[in-house]
């Protein structure tokens, strides 16, 4: 037995409370906590991926002591290591951007913000390693708590995106939590492995096909699957650009991961395909949501929103994997998660920076940015160049993992989907590339602040002005500061390698846990 | 086995202008010679790797490099091979004349973001060798991939709203161009477990007439956008606002000779001449190749602008390749693959003398070139002559590729292909000719002493005029362009690896 | 036969009809607190039906008793119970939750009319 899956939830979440008390004195401290248990969180996770890579075997933890199936068990096998690695590596990044940015953005208010991220991160990583599907329910709720507190501290209107997120949200873990007691007084037990080793007994039972289809709903609702993913383009565009930073890439992506462990770990694999057709209507939904997240993405002039309905599409590329049940597929699904992770997560940052320098939101304002940001805006193209699937960025790969999938399928119209998604996305992403590498126009915000800079790199003349109004931006600053720029570097090189990577990531942690997939 | 640099020069080779790029990007506006000195160094260190492969290649030997594994069983790999060294030879080398060529002409037209122009031209560099040298499929798909971006910059470089829209529309046909190909590199790994060129083709027949005319077309699709063939090459001509340098390195010798490149990695080496002539897939690219040359010819005759009627002759002349891999028979493949080399040189020689023209006379139109033969005759020198190679005369390049593809088409029993080729030059004469003959035998009283542009520009072209002639008096003369192009073909009709 | 489906199963129908007014009422209706309200309304059906479930013909309350000894019939299961108590808490913790987020809302835009919030963010979008 092992601490190592304990440890990774256990240090967010004590670290979340000392920081939201130590945050009351002191909010620099705060911060510095917060820091530190993320990062010990990502040190532990690190010490798990090694020890599966090593050995092979998960890592168990029961909690209390008591065995499982009676105790509650926490499993790091290969999957959750991927998880967890993912969710702590985006937290430390987040959170080394984040102060600088809610400082512009919420002012005041950073001291709830960090134990509110941790809570978030404790409830993702408990959800990654919980081997029992009740515990899975808590920590559920507690990632959605968390979220929707974060959510709601950013403009005028997202107190009423966080709420209407809340309710839609609490149905889909009503669902959920009816489908855990449909699967429990079927069963009798609610420990994962116990079940997997019950349920082909019970293929023909109602009450667990009627389980599973609560389930798949409820965790639908969380993962944005379309068409329960309304909630997700208001919530992700008032959000602050930290929080979205943070929520955009993880909180899908691991719903998405717990209705996987359901598919693989849970019930049986023919069961999924012929009592009901779970898989492929996951699949079909999937498939329109990449469809109708890419379109809707080219109509909106708001970058964050644009982001978001991207964000509905992609996830939905994790969806269609699913679908595929196909070891191939689910491969490129699971590998999309940590692709997307790192896309959407650097997208997002750059959102924020790009705020916090110019307080520019819409796309149509960008124009000229590449000149003042020359860094950040570098970070984009590569990101920007990952989303639309060009190799060698992180992107490209996850796509060509889904493509083989739909061929061993045999799914032509999902292959399209794929191809078609792709180009929707080059149209939205390259509009925003052509309007940031252009020469600002009179009259464009990003104009406004070169000129009340002064020309020139020299830094000689105007005295500095503490309010532009636009940003409160200095004098002599064009860049963003270093504290939000290096996350966002370090987030694009991660993308690169993610990409150069990609088989050693898939050999290592991914092959092994879908190679029992499609029955 | 292999020792020292040599073991992994076609690494260097690509990499020699990426890490140019870099310093170029580093060094920027204020210290210019230096910017200037990474493009001139970048370009001559690649040819001299390429050059230095080229005896070892002759002799069959095969430089390797496998970098990293890009997905199961694909690995990130190059291999110099003859008809990867004969397109990456040809277009390294026109890329030293190129960059004296670029100085001379953004320096003398006072051209802005030169930096970027320099930076992003290295970069496409380092994609063309890096596809021209690809191993495998995925491997070519990624440089064309990064190609495809990389000339986006370039193309758009003049900033006005109507480049931007011309950017887009390029990118449109890049970017589609590049998913069809992944679609059906796909395809292609489904069916046959691997994505390693084979010389004789690997697809196995077995796979099935759908799946296979389904990678066809897609490829063709894929390949005919960048390699201009008809109805797929409207970028083309539209691409012309680019500054010269890039019409003449890019869209003359680079970037286009990409896509026909792939057609013969695709006919050579993927499904293999077998394949194709019993599947009949030949005949189809065969006919719209032969229509392409028709009628882009009958097009650039109607032309005004010069880069205009340049670009379409480009077209036409990509297809010369097409129609030569398609027509199967190895004296046909040859003088295709070595049309490769022919055009880029005599090509590249005619958008220099564009440059020049607009550059030192602001002239753009054929129109406006009377009598200008007076003033500057070693530039409309150099254009008569690779207007006269393009035409097919004898003593130049442009006549061999196209006597061997004649040849091949003879071979064949094709006769409708050999009187189009033969009725094509002189198409190609009707087009070509009135424009030096307007510059030298009609007079203007504007022209009427000697005023060449400056020799950055006119040493470069009587370079590539030299070339043409020497590739058709003396072909493997010259780093053995015609040996290695020999040898490409051997490598296709013999079978395994390349 | 009617009624013995309805005898047998009436705290499952009864769950069932809690459910649906409770969905009715997040979906319907138009004063954000009244959409806690059916969101509270929702839960609690959940939270009936693991109770009910843990229900065993002439089972005592799961408390240890002399009287009826160590068999495990003679005693309801209690583990729903312990589940239910907290999804209770999740629950608390989610009204609380929603009901600071209504107070933000109400201070900020007046009402908690859903269709005059949503005109009011329309206009200041």
């Amino acid at each position: 037995m092992s601490h190592i899956p304990v440890l990774i939830p256990l240090s967010l979440l004590v670290s979340s409370l000392l920081a939201l008390l130590a945050g009351l004195r002191s909010p620099g401290w705060g911060h510095k906590i917060s820091l530190g248990g993320v990062s010990a969180s990502f040190l532990f996770s690190l010490a798990g991926i090694r020890a599966v890579l090593r050995d092979g075997m998960p890592l168990r933890y029961a909690l209390g002591n008591w065995p499982p199936p009676v105790g509650i068990e926490f499993v790091l096998d290969s999957l959750g290591a991927y998880m967890t690695g993912i969710i702590t590596f985006i937290g430390v990044v987040v959170l080394v951007y984040a102060p600088r940015s809610l400082a512009r953005e919420t002012p005041g208010r950073e001291v709830y913000t960090y134990p509110a991220m941790l809570l978030l991160l404790t409830g993702l990583t408990g959800i990654s390693l919980t081997g029992d599907i009740f515990n899975l329910y808590v920590f559920l709720e507690i990632a959605a708590i968390a979220g929707y507190a974060l959510l709601a501290t950013g403009d005028r209107a997202a107190p009423v995106a966080a709420f209407r997120y809340l309710l839609i949200g609490s149905l889909g873990g009503g669902f959920y939590l009816l489908g855990v007691a449909f699967l429990y007084f079927s069963a009798g037990t609610l420990n994962m492995a116990d079940l997997q080793a019950r349920l082909p007994d019970l293929v023909e039972n109602r009450a667990v096909i009627s389980a599973a289809a609560f389930m798949i709903v409820g965790l639908g609702v969380k993962m944005a699957l379309f068409p329960l993913h309304f909630w997700l383009p208001d919530a992700y565009t008032n959000a602050p650009s930290a929080a979205a930073g943070l929520i955009a890439p993880l909180m899908t992506k691991v719903a998405a991961f717990a209705i996987v462990r359901f598919f693989l770990d849970v019930f049986p694999p023919s069961f999924l395909t012929e009592a009901l057709p779970l898989v492929s209507t996951v699949g079909w939904l999937s498939a329109g949501g990449i469809l109708f997240g890419s379109v809707m993405a080219v109509a909106q002039k708001d970058y964050r929103r644009m982001l978001a309905y991207s964000s509905v599409g992609q996830i939905a590329y994790v969806g269609l994997g699913l679908g595929m049940a196909n070891p191939v597929g689910m491969v490129g699904g699971l590998l999309h998660i940590l692709n997307h992770a790192l896309m959407k997560g650097c997208l997002f940052l750059i959102g924020g920076s790009i705020r916090y320098r110019t307080g520019i939101t819409q796309i149509a304002e960008m124009r000229g940015l590449g000149r003042l940001m020359p860094w950040t805006m570098a970070a984009f193209v590569v990101a920007a160049l990952a989303m639309i699937g060009i190799p060698p960025t992180a992107g490209f790969f996850s796509k060509w993992y889904l493509i083989l999938g739909t061929l061993e399928a045999g799914n032509w119209w999902w292959f399209g989907v794929i191809i078609l998604s792709s180009l929707l996305t080059a149209v939205y992403f390259f509009r925003t590339v052509e309007m940031i590498f252009r020469e600002p126009e009179e009259g464009d915000p990003v104009a406004r602040i070169g000129r009340k800079r002064g020309a020139g790199v020299t830094g000689v003349g105007p005295s500095p002005e503490v309010q532009l109004g636009l940003g409160g931006a200095t004098e002599g600053e064009r860049e963003a500061p270093l504290s939000m720029l290096l996350p966002i570097l370090v987030m694009g090189a991660a993308i690169l390698a993610a990409g150069l990577l990609n088989v050693a990531i898939v050999n290592g942690l991914l092959a092994g846990a879908v190679a029992h997939a499609g029955g | 086995m292999m020792h020292g640099i040599m073991a992994n020069a076609p690494l260097y080779a690509v990499l020699a202008s990426a890490l140019a790029a870099v310093a170029i990007a580093f060094t920027g506006e204020k210290h210019r010679n230096l910017r200037e000195t990474w493009t001139i160094l970048a370009s001559l260190l690649k040819f001299g790797f390429i050059a230095a492969m080229v005896p070892g290649v002759l002799a069959g030997v095969r430089y390797e490099v496998s970098l990293v594994e890009l997905a199961p069983g694909v690995s990130l790999a190059l291999r110099a091979d003859p008809t990867g060294v004969l397109f990456a030879l040809s277009a390294s080398f026109l890329w030293i004349l190129t960059s004296f060529y670029s100085i001379g002409y953004m320096r003398g037209g006072k051209e802005h973001k030169q930096t970027r122009f320099f930076a992003m031209l290295a970069v496409c560099l380092s994609a063309t060798v890096g596809l021209a040298l690809a191993a495998n499929l995925l491997t070519f798909v990624l440089f064309y991939e990064i190609l495809s971006i990389a000339t986006y910059p370039l193309v758009i470089h003049k900033e006005s709203e109507k480049a931007y829209r011309i950017g887009r529309q390029y990118l449109v046909y890049a970017i589609t161009a590049g998913l069809v190909l992944v679609a059906g590199t796909a395809l292609i790994y489904q069916a046959a477990g691997t994505l390693d060129f084979q010389g004789g083709g690997f697809l196995p027949p077995e796979a099935g007439r759908g799946v296979l005319v389904t990678i066809f077309l897609l490829f063709f699709v894929g390949f005919g956008v960048k390699g201009g063939v008809m109805p797929l090459h409207s970028w083309l001509p539209a691409a012309m606002i680019a500054p010269t340098p890039v019409s003449a390195l890019l869209h003359a010798v680079a970037v286009v000779k990409a896509g026909v490149f792939g057609f013969v990695r695709l006919v050579g080496f993927v499904f293999g001449p077998g394949l194709m002539g019993k599947m009949g897939l030949s005949t189809v690219l065969a006919g719209l190749a032969a229509i392409t040359i028709v009628l882009a010819s009958f097009i650039a005759m109607t032309k005004d602008d010069l880069k205009a009627r340049l670009a379409y002759s480009t077209v036409g002349h990509l297809s010369y390749v097409v129609l030569g891999v398609a027509l199967l028979t190895p004296t046909a493949m040859l003088g295709g693959a070595f049309h490769i080399v022919t055009h880029a040189a005599m090509k590249i020689t005619l958008f220099f003398c564009a440059g020049a023209l607009y550059v030192h006379m602001h002239y753009t139109k054929v129109s406006e070139l009377d009598g200008v033969g007076r003033r500057m005759p070693i530039t409309m020198g150099a254009f008569a002559v690779g207007a006269v190679g393009l035409a097919g005369f004898p003593g130049t390049g442009g006549f061999l590729s196209k006597l061997m593809i004649v040849q091949g088409a003879a071979e064949g029993g094709h006769t409708l292909f050999m009187v189009i080729l033969l009725a094509s030059g002189l198409l190609n004469a009707g087009y070509l000719f009135p424009v030096f003959i307007r510059a030298f035998f009609r007079s203007s009283p504007e022209h009427t002493s000697y005023d060449e542009a400056s020799w950055f520009m006119v040493g470069p072209i009587v370079v590539t005029a030299a070339l043409a002639l020497l590739l058709g008096t003396m072909p493997d003369a010259i780093f053995h362009f015609f040996g290695v192009a020999s040898e490409a073909v051997s490598a296709v009709v013999a079978g395994g690896a390349p | 036969m009617i009624t013995d489906f309805f005898l047998g199963r009436y705290p499952f129908l009864f769950i069932a009809l809690l459910l649906v007014i409770g969905v009715y009422g997040m979906m319907m209706k138009r004063n954000f607190l009244k959409k806690v309200i059916g969101m509270t309304i929702f839960q609690t059906a959940i939270y009936l039906f693991f109770i009910q479930g843990a229900k065993k013909t002439g089972a005592s309350i799961p408390v240890y008793s002399v009287d009826l000894g160590s068999a495990s019939d003679a005693y309801m299961n209690p583990l729903p119970h312990v589940l239910v108590l907290t999804a209770i808490v999740v629950g608390v913790a989610i009204t609380g939750v929603a009901i600071s987020l209504l107070l933000v809302i109400y201070r900020r835009f007046g009402t908690l009319d859903e269709a005059r919030i949503l005109e009011q963010m329309r206009e200041s979008a």
